[in-house]
């Protein structure tokens, strides 16, 4: 018998689809700063100005989703816990892990089943979620620069001086680079799950609802 | 700078005038050198007097060493002529020691400067030009038989306050960059928690020490800093915040090579390498040369020249950001980064193909199961 059970609050899925469309427009913002393709015809065009506009208010809309989703990691159900991506520190976790590994790279067979995230994913969100942080702090640090004394420069300014504001923008603009293979890898995993283990990887994220076999529990 | 100000500023008293006019120095240039300085200090005009009466009545000691240096900073003050500020302020400073302007040398010299440093102790200002090398005991750089490092130390210790001039007394400027084989550092490194203003920029401009120095006699103590050390009325606003490219910039106008239409048409530089998105320093403002021009007036991109460690972070010049390390000099962040996506995108594919055609994954078994049932 399959179980429908309700996995990701609305929260979860609220925050996923938010840094999905923060990332797409962070990205694609970002990547015309750092190399600016298009040139405007006439001095009366805002081409970079807009840019950098869409990047800040996505960064700000970017920053709301990610540290609601980490207040959540500590109210929400047991598959948003916080714990959920630390699967190593359990056995049954680091046993789980091993099997998944062992069937990413063919040299198992035995899927784990996972009920929310699967250990190996939830280990590379744990990463995913530390860049994210990364992205969002560097960001910020380099942004305060326009106001020498003001909000940003108050609380991050310091690491221009600790890091050098050159390799902030460096690491900032290669950690978008990192981003994008992770969405690769993401959206794959999610596709192979999807079919390999058919309970509803895919569309969890959009209803919340994913399908367990009540043997596997 | 121009200074043909309109605005009305309270006069400075005739006989400070009258005091300086006897010196030789023109009342007219003093007037314009008074209010220019007030100005780069953004002090408001009614502190003119005040800066006036502070430059004309002291006359303070000032030692000037280099050490690891081009001496390019004392070149940049002697050939400062907005309103004859060199001369102006070499009439109203008591030059007690400057390799560069002395006509004493040798053995002469340095029993000079020791004797200025007993005799002003605590009272005089040092400037300090170059970086100062640790290395080999201090050995890579000695003046009489005494390495820069206890000769830097002992003057910055008897010092009323230390003034770095340019990048290398400030940050430890080339002579620190990687590999560092004198291991150079700055002044505020050699000696912690004295009181040091930093003044970085290659060289340093000129305005900028001399309104430092006239805060100093005004007000008794060096001017407010940010985290680098750096007077706020010259570090603190950004390059590219006040560039007159900007509008360039916003619109999305870039010049892509030196030469082209768009770099004849005074497009921004960022393409080309400008660094003022992350420099502090006031050339836009302030410029060199009386006022004539700067960097990024001229056609070129800032080098980001004020900033710690600039040779290293600001380089390759022509580029926006620095090399990657670890990769080649033609290995952008954006080449290994499409690198990066198209290997994960490849790798995946095949593992996608792989799983497809794979057999017997517990899920198969799960399928079998659910038809069973
Ligand atoms: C997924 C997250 C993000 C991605 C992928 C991303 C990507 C990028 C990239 C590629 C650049 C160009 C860097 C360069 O070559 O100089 C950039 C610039 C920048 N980003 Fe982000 N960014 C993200 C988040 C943020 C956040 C949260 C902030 C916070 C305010 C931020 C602020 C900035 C700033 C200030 C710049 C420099 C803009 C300028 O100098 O005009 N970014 N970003
Ligand atoms: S020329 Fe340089 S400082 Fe000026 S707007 Fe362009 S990038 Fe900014
Ligand atoms: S424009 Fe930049 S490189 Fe040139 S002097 Fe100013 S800070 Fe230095």
């Amino acid at each position: 018998m399959n179980e429908i059970r309700y996995v990701w609050q609305w929260p979860v899925r609220i925050c996923h689809w938010l840094n999905v469309l923060s990332m797409i427009m962070l990205a694609i913002t970002g990547f015309f700063i750092g190399r600016p393709f298009m040139t405007a015809p006439d001095t009366s065009m805002y081409i970079m100005g807009w840019m950098r506009m869409l990047h800040f208010s996505f960064a700000y809309l970017f920053t709301v989703s990610v540290v609601a989703r980490i207040i959540w990691m500590f109210i929400g159900n047991e598959y948003s816990s916080w714990k959920a991506f630390f699967p190593w520190l359990t056995k049954d976790g680091r046993v789980a892990f091993v099997q998944m590994l062992r069937y990413y790279t063919f040299t198992g067979k035995k899927l784990p089943y996972a009920v929310g995230h699967n250990p190996v994913a939830a280990t590379a969100y744990f990463g995913i979620f530390i860049l994210f942080i990364f992205q969002i702090v560097s960001g910020f640090a380099i942004y305060g620069q326009y106001a020498p004394g003001g909000f940003w420069d108050g609380i991050l300014g310091g690491l221009n001086v600790l890091v050098g504001n050159q390799w902030l923008r460096l690491l900032h603009h290669g950690v978008m680079w990192l981003l994008v293979g992770f969405v690769i890898n993401h959206i794959y995993s999610g596709w192979l799950m999807d079919v390999k283990e058919r309970n509803g990887t895919m569309s969890g994220i959009f209803s919340g609802y994913r399908f367990i076999k009540s043997k596997d529990l | 700078m121009k200074t043909d100000l309109d605005i009305v500023s309270p006069p400075i008293p005739e006989e400070i005038l009258q005091r300086v006019e006897a010196k030789g120095i023109n009342r007219r240039d003093f007037i314009k050198f008074c209010t220019a300085t007030t100005a780069a200090l953004a002090l408001p005009v009614s502190f003119i007097p005040t800066v006036a009466q502070a430059v004309e009545d002291k006359r303070p000691p000032v030692i000037w060493v280099e050490y690891q240096s081009c001496s390019g900073d004392s070149e940049a003050f002697l050939r400062a002529n907005q309103p004859t500020a060199g001369e102006i302020i070499l009439d109203l400073l008591s030059i007690e020691y400057a390799e560069v302007l002395m006509a004493a040398a040798g053995h002469q010299a340095e029993e000079a400067k020791h004797q200025a440093m007993e005799k002003y102790k605590g009272q005089y200002i040092l400037i300090v030009e170059g970086s100062i090398p640790t290395g080999a005991g201090g050995g890579y750089c000695t003046i009489g038989g005494h390495s820069a490092v206890d000769d830097c130390k002992k003057l910055v210790q008897n010092a009323a306050a230390t003034i770095c001039v340019g990048s290398c007394s400030s940050f430890g400027g080339i002579p620190a960059a990687a590999p560092n084989p004198t291991s150079a550092v700055s002044v505020s490194s050699l000696v912690p928690g004295a009181a040091i203003v930093n003044l970085p920029g290659c060289p340093v401009n000129a305005d900028n020490l001399t309104a430092t120095i006239v805060h100093f006699l005004t007000f008794g103590k060096l001017p407010a800093v940010d985290r680098l050390g750096r007077p706020k009325f010259a570090y603190g606003k950004r390059i590219h915040d006040n560039c007159e490219r900007r509008g360039h910039f916003d619109a999305g106008q870039y010049a892509e090579a030196f030469g082209d239409v768009a770099h004849r048409q005074g497009h921004c530089l960022y393409k080309l390498g400008c660094k003022g998105p992350e420099t502090f320093h006031n050339c836009p403002t302030i410029r060199y040369n009386e006022g004539t021009s700067w960097p990024v007036m001229a056609g070129h991109g800032c080098i980001g020249c004020a900033e710690p460690g600039f040779w290293d972070t600001m380089s390759p010049f022509y580029r926006r950001l620095p090399k990657v390390p670890g990769f080649g000099i033609e290995d952008t962040a954006d080449k290994i980064g499409i690198g990066l996506a198209a290997a994960t995108a490849v790798a995946f594919g095949i593992h996608g193909v792989a799983s497809c055609f794979r057999k017997g994954g517990s899920m198969e078994e799960d399928k079998t199961g659910k038809e069973a049932n």
